[in-house]
């Protein structure tokens, strides 16, 4: 029992580090919490759902397209908002508010266009048979999930530490002014940085069908609050960190679940709360925020 | 009489009067109701800089105090409101440590809390208690128009509060640690005994407005009384408005809340990205809301 629970917390572990590992690489280069991350999950959600139904696509062959089409969407996104706020008076709040209503834009059009049932994409697509890890067996789409999410985690790995963009772009993290007078081009770098975020989040919405439950435009809030709780855990703005926030978010998700399933819900609740107020720079962070 | 004082008494006197004239009860009251929680919102953001997306919180909060203190303790509703304002006032007083932090963080860790409230509340453990899952019935004490008397006087008391920071000492202070909390501070303020008291006077505004909620409908589920578009719609008529005034959350719930009225009830999702819309176009061209179109004319506005 114990086994398998570890077992299942570490998978899912991995896969909440990539649905909250956009939200950070944004948060890193930018400085600006995308209320909208969620929304942006559940637009992913719909396009491998729509792949899936319309042409028998298998989400792990749906990638390619979701990074394409959120790659240039971030992009889109960065030139059209982003320049203008960081120049305002309160960039912090007024970019968080106006996530929001670009939140309320994405659920809006999504039941416009897709209506308010939930869908769902069938495990089977994944074959029938059970995996097996350590002697204890888990559903194929868990294993799956948990590879792509691993594979992800590294990708980004290689490209902020092993590319010249990357260095770049952690350069506009420490520090976005200093970087600029080097001659980087910080608004590339960031919209590149918001690009990648937003097809993280997409990628993860591919798999959420799987281990979130199934898919509807309302699921963008919750997605958002428990991507919050992960890289706060891990610390804000540093992308690495939020594998080892969702690694703790998986594995407490999946104790609370087999020992106080009715408590379950709160956990990244009281997480968020606990770790804000105790350590909020993050189990591994040195930045403090406070008032 | 106080700068704003004499608007607040129209709006009252309006809010009043027009039951006998106009039948659409509903409306009227959900629409005070959004009148209390945007005044309750104005304290806080407008004045403090705290963005509370939680604030629905203490509305539950309220609604389930006044509804358990007339279920468990057999009181009458009156008495039972402010009961349900004393829970959320507590509520506040455990969360008040959030007050530690700035900007979205305090906005998001306020959105956790309340939805930790929830799933308390909401427990099926705590059946015997809160009735779990399965909602309230206050059906025994029914009285529309009892009720929608009680929040006339809660929307009196919301106005009276803001008409109150737009003119004293507290408001002028509150609105300095808002700026430069670090340079009030310099200049004898206390900054935490401030905004503490704002955000507990905030508070105790929604659990009144929660208690004559749960009076007013009689039947609810906590999914109704902890809905998080409850915060949204107060945070965003405020903006619309303009914060820390009087008059604009009141012109910004008249019209939003209007327009929800005509076109959010049949189809929300047209609705929803409509307001969606107006936020985004808000911050980007009107930051400061519809009310300093007016400063811009040079007209002042209480």
């Amino acid at each position: 029992m114990i086994a398998y629970t570890l077992l299942a917390g570490l998978l899912f572990g991995l896969y909440f580090s990539l649905v909250a590992l956009g939200l950070n690489l944004v948060f890193g280069v930018m400085r600006l919490i995308n209320l909208a991350h969620g929304d942006f999950l559940m637009l992913g959600a719909f396009l491998a759902y729509g792949l899936y139904s319309s042409a028998g696509v298998n989400p792990v062959y749906a990638i390619p397209a979701e990074i394409v089409a959120f790659v240039l969407a971030g992009v889109a996104l960065y030139y059209a908002v982003v320049p203008r706020l960081l120049s305002s008076r309160d960039p912090e709040m007024l970019s968080f508010i106006l996530l929001f209503g670009l939140s309320q834009i994405i659920e809006a059009l999504a039941v416009i266009a897709f209506g308010n049932d939930q869908r769902a994409i069938p495990a089977t697509v994944f074959g029938i048979h059970p995996v097996s890890l350590f002697g204890q067996t888990f559903p194929a789409a868990w294993a799956v999930s948990a590879v792509v999410s691993a594979a992800a985690i590294l990708a980004v790995y290689f490209y902020l530490y092993r590319s010249r963009l990357g260095h770049a772009t952690r350069a506009v993290m420490a520090s976005r002014d200093e970087a600029a007078s080097t001659g980087i081009n910080v608004h590339r770098v960031s919209a590149i940085a918001l690009g990648a975020g937003l097809a993280l989040a997409a990628i993860a919405g591919a798999f959420s069908p799987f281990m979130l439950g199934s898919i509807g435009p309302d699921m963008g809030i919750r997605i958002t609050t428990v991507s919050f709780a992960v890289i706060v855990i891990g610390s804000l703005g540093n992308p690495l960190g939020t594998v080892l926030g969702g690694l703790v978010y998986g594995l407490g998700l999946m104790l609370m679940e087999t020992y106080f399933p009715s408590w379950a819900n709160l956990l990244p609740y009281v997480l968020l709360i606990l770790i804000l107020l105790i350590r909020p720079s993050g189990l591994l962070g040195k930045r403090v925020r406070l008032a | 009489m106080p700068r704003g004082g004499w608007y607040s008494v129209g709006v009252v006197l309006l809010f009043a009067l027009l039951p006998f004239v106009y039948g659409n009860h509903a409306l009227l009251f959900n629409m005070m109701m959004y009148l209390v929680l945007a005044q309750g919102i104005n304290v806080l953001f407008g004045f403090t800089g705290y963005l509370p997306f939680g604030y629905v919180g203490f509305f539950g909060a309220g609604a389930y105090g006044a509804s358990l203190a007339i279920l468990l303790v057999h009181l009458p509703p009156v008495p039972a409101l402010f009961v349900g304002a004393a829970v959320s006032v507590l509520v506040a007083l455990l969360l008040a440590p959030l007050l530690r932090l700035s900007g979205a963080y305090f906005a998001i860790a306020s959105l956790a809390a309340s939805e930790v409230v929830y799933y308390i509340v909401s427990n099926p453990h705590l059946v015997s208690l809160t009735q779990g899952p399965y909602g309230i019935s206050l059906a025994q004490v029914y009285n529309s128009g009892a009720s929608y008397a009680t929040m006339v006087v809660v929307l009196a008391m919301a106005l009276a509060a803001v008409v109150y920071l737009r003119n004293s000492h507290m408001g002028l202070a509150l609105q300095a640690i808002r700026e430069e909390p670090i340079s009030a501070g310099f200049a004898g303020i206390n900054v935490v005994r401030e905004r503490t008291r704002a955000w507990l006077l905030s508070a105790a505004l929604a659990g009144l407005a929660g208690g004559a909620y749960a009076w007013h409908v009689s039947v609810f589920y906590p999914k109704s009384v902890f809905d998080l578009n409850i915060s949204v719609f107060a945070i965003v008529f405020t903006l619309f408005g303009g914060v820390a005034t009087l008059v604009g959350p009141i012109v910004g719930t008249l019209l939003l809340y209007g327009l929800y009225n005509w076109i959010g009830i049949s189809q929300p999702e047209y609705f929803q990205l409509v307001f969606g819309i107006v936020i985004v176009l808000l911050v980007l061209f009107l930051p400061n809301g519809l009310v300093s179109l007016l400063r811009r004319a040079k007209i002042h506005v209480p």
